[in-house]
């Protein structure tokens, strides 16, 4: 798509709180759709033992990481707490057509 | 290989470190039973409400059998009194400390650090230091050289594990680490799995119980009695003994460096009062392949995924029915170990890193 958009996957193959593995060209991410259907988009990976996001728990707007249940907050990336301390990384999301797309910087 | 040699590749700063990266053991992929995503997330839906009753029967039982056992004080009378105080601070205290730190024992944040600060001072486990050793033992778990939380390296020392029940061992090491960290110093394992950021929590933590041990000292002194240590400090000694009972079944003589958690811990059933003492940890696989279910569903996920693991043991008997022999011929063969059978159809781990894993064997 124009403008560096990736289609990613449909609407609704993400359930309301929940997460959804997107791997594109190497990488690896996941796409969150919180309560409300609002999307994010963050790396796959947990900054702290590169463990996949996308396994883990969705609770309101933070992300539970399955190994070690170290927390993001989906929306800025920001780690809540050991044993995470490095930021994840995010990255814009558009629904368009009943699509998601992803934007990777 | 000698046995000093051997113990020697436990230590995170020792030869088995290198070993373990070398042969793809640390920060591994492992082996996890397929549950459906939606039942999943039914499983690791968090609530308050389990954990904030058993707290307060917690607090409340610590409150009346302390209280009895002070007012019985010194007649035999407050005996049983304090044998019960003794195992919730110094047995729950452990399992308590354990959920907590997970921060899934409570769906909201304060209640999980609350209960978690107030059990690592019970158990004398720096916050900020088992935290981190705690994660590691989940990244790592019984993988030679990377896990700090291995509590029986081969050959055992069967004379430190009998001295574990009443904590003479580790109660004075866990003191001196106190005040080790209250002057600003960690070992060098320390730092290998401390981030340098989250150091100075561990000191001032240190530096608030030795404040809080020297006012207990002092009312001693005051009082001219123990009464005060006997409610805070020494039940980390008289009552440890039932979160040993329960810990030694968790891994004690089965397999190291292995992949898969269904062949390094043991599911027991227990009886529903040492359940409560030890908040569920006996489902250990299933807290193992998904620390993400809180401890109050545990059961569900036993249920969900017993089909994919070995049998569990049917009680505390059954379970020391294989850990002792196996203490007993691992000091005379520290190669010897359990292995768990995997029911017929269970899933398996990929051949190449199965055959990995017998090539670092």
């Amino acid at each position: 798509m124009a403008d560096g958009w990736i289609d990613a996957c449909a609407a609704d193959d993400i359930e309301e709180e929940d997460v959804l593995r997107f791997d594109h060209a190497g990488r690896t991410f996941a796409i969150y759709r919180l309560e409300g259907d609002a999307y994010f988009a963050t790396d796959g990976l947990c900054t702290h033992e590169k463990v996949h996001l996308a396994e883990g728990f969705v609770i309101g707007t933070l992300i539970e990481c399955p190994k070690h249940n170290g927390r993001f907050d989906v929306r800025s990336g920001e780690a809540k707490g050991a044993p995470v301390c490095i930021n994840l990384a995010t990255h814009p999301v558009k629904q368009e057509g009943g699509r998601i797309y992803l934007r990777i910087g | 290989m000698g046995i000093e040699l051997r113990l020697a590749d436990y230590a995170l700063d020792g030869p088995g470190n290198a070993r373990a990266v070398a042969a793809g053991l640390a920060n591994a992929e492992w082996y996890r039973t397929p549950i459906p995503r939606k039942q999943m997330k039914d499983l690791m839906q968090r609530s308050d409400g389990p954990a904030t009753r058993d707290t307060l029967i917690w607090i409340g039982l610590l409150v009346l059998f302390g209280g009895l056992g002070a007012y019985f004080w010194p007649t035999w009378l407050c005996v049983p009194f304090f044998l019960a105080y003794g195992v919730l601070y110094g047995s729950s205290g452990d399992s308590r400390w354990h959920e907590c730190g997970h921060g899934t024992a409570f769906k909201t944040a304060w209640k999980n650090d609350a209960v978690y600060q107030i059990a690592c001072f019970m158990m004398m486990r720096n916050p900020t230091v088992w935290r981190w050793s705690h994660a590691r033992h989940h990244t790592d778990t019984i993988i030679v050289g990377r896990d700090p939380e291995i509590i029986a390296p081969r050959p055992p020392s069967l004379g430190k594990i009998a001295l574990a029940f009443v904590g003479v061992l580790d109660v004075p090491q866990s003191l001196g680490a106190m005040l080790r960290y209250a002057t600003g110093k960690l070992t060098v394992a320390e730092q290998d799995f401390i981030p340098v950021g989250e150091q100075p929590k561990v000191f001032a933590v240190a530096r608030i119980w030795v404040a809080i041990y020297a006012a207990t000292l002092l009312a001693c002194v005051l009082t001219r009695s123990i009464l005060p240590l006997m409610l805070v400090g020494l039940p980390r000694l008289y009552g440890a003994w039932h979160h040993i009972l329960t810990g030694l079944t968790q891994h004690i003589g089965l397999a190291e460096d292995v992949l898969d958690h269904r062949l390094n811990c043991r599911t027991v059933y227990m009886n529903p009062a040492s359940r409560f003492v030890y908040w569920n940890m006996n489902y250990h696989v299933e807290h193992h392949m998904f620390p993400m279910v809180p401890y109050h569903a545990l059961p569900k996920l036993h249920e969900a995924m017993k089909a994919d693991c070995p049998a569990p043991y049917p009680s505390f008997w059954a379970a020391y029915r294989e850990i002792v022999p196996t203490l007993l011929r691992q000091v005379r063969d520290p190669n010897y170990f359990v292995r768990r059978e995997l029911p017929p159809g269970a899933g398996r781990l990929p051949e190449p890193v199965v055959a990995h894993m017998q090539a670092a064997e």
